[in-house]
């Protein structure tokens, strides 16, 4: 079975975040980028899932600019054994990525394709869901637990108030939550070792796909800033603010 | 112009994020439409013909959907879609679970977690989990929102009974099945949902010192969370994590203790109406956004504020 794994490439999570000061976006020239982390849960459960015999092939994909080759060698460094990459210079919005990955679906035929269950720069929250429509395919989104079984999944989901499980027929989307794993670090040798996986370069034209923005960002600005408040000298002023000034207790 | 907006509830009930989200469906210009699903859901059913802004309550009470699957939801609401322009959800896991498969299947792009309405095609949206707001434009004829229930007042369940229809399952595909569910049975109230919440970093030390925050949360009915830091130190789960990689919150009151305030966790609670900074260390980042600081060993603290409270 093949899995197929998409990954973003954004603003490394530890960067601080810049408004451009004509409010068109945020800043990203010269900023750290890294593979979206939950991106990096997906990689690793696929790795997880060739290691315990239930898969032989992992094919990394991402879409986007020339940089994006490095987040697929990550990926390829992690311990994926081949990369796609589409390249775009667009902005492209999570139902023409969806897309392409359905088009690549019907290439590849992946018994599974696990992705983030978002990326941390749009927060968006789609594409899973959006290529699971598409190809018609069950989605387990939000996953914490994965466990194949035969020709089916049993996925374990995080929902608001606990946990979910459904059952799955494949092939299936999941969607990673923070639960599911801890990403492995690429070890040295494994990072000179990707450098010589192949990677497929594409276009989204290859794919017939039509990437044209259906949602324009008319403005981008910073959040109202939170002033610093007071210092209390201890316990008993605090609860009494608290009370008195705040009412939240 | 009409809105279908997919109502949810729980225990006979109208779920409380459904009843914000929908303020934001009242926005739209024109007719808003309910759609609620389930099996046996008299109740709520009644409780939901009685909200504030609905003109009609389409409803499906079949055994099939005793729990809503979103392969089969999708189906349900992707029938009738003909009749609507708009689509909204509250960005709960179920509304983020099958509000995209909807709009993939109509081909439009979705905007997700809106914050505000700003005209019938312009809505406001948090992205870089809140670090940056975006107005965003949208050119899909027909279009799919989920909407952030902390941004919107509650509709009142409180108006004239509206017409109620009742719709059918039809095409339902059955590629996926529901096992079971494991609802956190916790006194406390669930994290994104809390009134109050009080936090934890690596100032707590280990695991152990955590018990120290669950005695003050049981004072004040508060839910616990973590900081990453003290979630990747293994204290505790990771489902504690408050941040850009954890939960997004934005409680009444939230008390952080022995969180230095790195950006990743200030992302995920920086909406917070109030917030407490309690650490020894008096040049936390924290305290720059905290609107009551205390400078001080949280060991002292925390039995003295338990005893307080």
């Amino acid at each position: 079975m093949k899995i197929l794994v998409p990954v973003k490439r954004v603003i490394d999570p530890y960067v601080n975040i810049r408004v451009k000061s004509d409010q068109t976006g945020v800043e990203t020239e010269n900023v750290k980028m890294s593979m979206n982390p939950f991106c990096e849960i997906a990689v690793e459960e696929a790795i997880r899932l060739k290691e315990a015999g239930k898969a032989e092939e992992i094919i990394a994909v991402s879409i986007g600019n020339q940089s994006c080759q490095e987040t697929i060698r990550t990926a390829l460094a992690m311990g994926a054994d081949r990369g796609i990459h589409v390249l775009t210079e667009e902005k492209v919005e999570p139902i023409s990525i969806a897309k392409i990955l359905a088009k690549i679906c019907e290439s590849e035929s992946p018994g599974l394709v696990i992705s983030g269950k978002q990326a941390i720069d749009g927060d968006n929250n789609q594409t899973g869901q959006m290529l699971a429509a598409l190809t018609d395919m069950p989605q387990g989104t939000f996953a914490s637990k994965v466990e194949i079984d035969g020709d089916k999944v049993k996925v374990t989901r995080e929902i608001d108030g606990g946990l979910q499980t459904v059952n799955l027929n494949m092939p299936a989307i999941i969607t990673t939550d923070l639960r599911l794993n801890e990403p492995r670090y690429a070890s040295l040798p494994n990072i000179m070792k990707a450098k010589k996986k192949p990677i497929d370069q594409k276009s989204p034209e290859d794919y017939g796909v039509d990437v044209t923005p259906r949602v324009s960002i008319l403005k981008v600005i910073e959040p109202p800033k939170r002033q610093a408040g007071v210092k209390v000298e201890n316990v008993g002023d605090l609860v009494e603010k608290l009370k008195n000034e705040a009412g939240v207790i | 112009m009409t809105s279908l907006f997919y109502i949810e509830h729980a225990n006979g009930k109208v779920s409380d994020q459904s009843l914000k989200a929908i303020t934001a469906a009242s926005q739209i210009e024109g007719d808003v439409h309910g759609l609620i699903v389930g099996s046996n859901i008299d109740e709520a059913v009644a409780e939901a013909s009685k909200i504030n802004g609905l003109s009609k309550l389409l409803h499906l009470d079949d055994a099939a959907f005793d729990n809503v699957l979103a392969e089969k939801l999708t189906q349900v609401i992707f029938n009738i879609a003909g009749d609507y322009d708009y689509f909204l959800a509250a960005a709960t896991t179920t509304g983020k679970n099958v509000m995209p498969r909807l709009a993939a299947k109509l081909d439009v792009s979705q905007i997700s977690e809106i914050v505000a309405v700003e005209s019938a095609d312009t809505f406001i949206r948090t992205i870089y989990a809140g670090n940056a707001i975006a107005t965003v434009q949208t050119s899909d004829a027909k279009k799919v929102l989920t909407v952030r229930p902390t941004a919107f007042k509650a509709a009142t369940t409180d108006s004239a009974e509206c017409e109620v229809a009742k719709i059918n399952a039809e095409n339902i595909p059955s590629i996926s099945e529901f096992v079971g569910e494991e609802l956190t049975k916790s006194d406390r109230p669930e994290l994104t949902s809390a009134k109050t919440i009080i936090s934890g970093g690596r100032g707590m030390q280990n695991g152990e010192n955590f018990e120290l925050l669950d005695k003050v949360a049981e004072k004040l009915g508060a839910a616990v969370g973590a900081s990453r830091a003290a979630v990747d130190a293994g204290f505790v789960p990771n489902d504690y994590q408050v941040g850009q990689t954890g939960k997004v919150v934005a409680p009444e009151l939230y008390i952080a203790v022995g969180i230095s305030g790195a950006i990743q966790h200030l992302a995920g609670m920086k909406d917070s109406k109030i917030i407490v900074a309690i650490n020894k260390d008096e040049e936390a980042p924290i305290f720059d956004v905290a609107d009551y600081g205390l400078v001080a060993d949280l060991f002292q603290v925390l039995p003295e504020l338990e005893q307080a409270l």
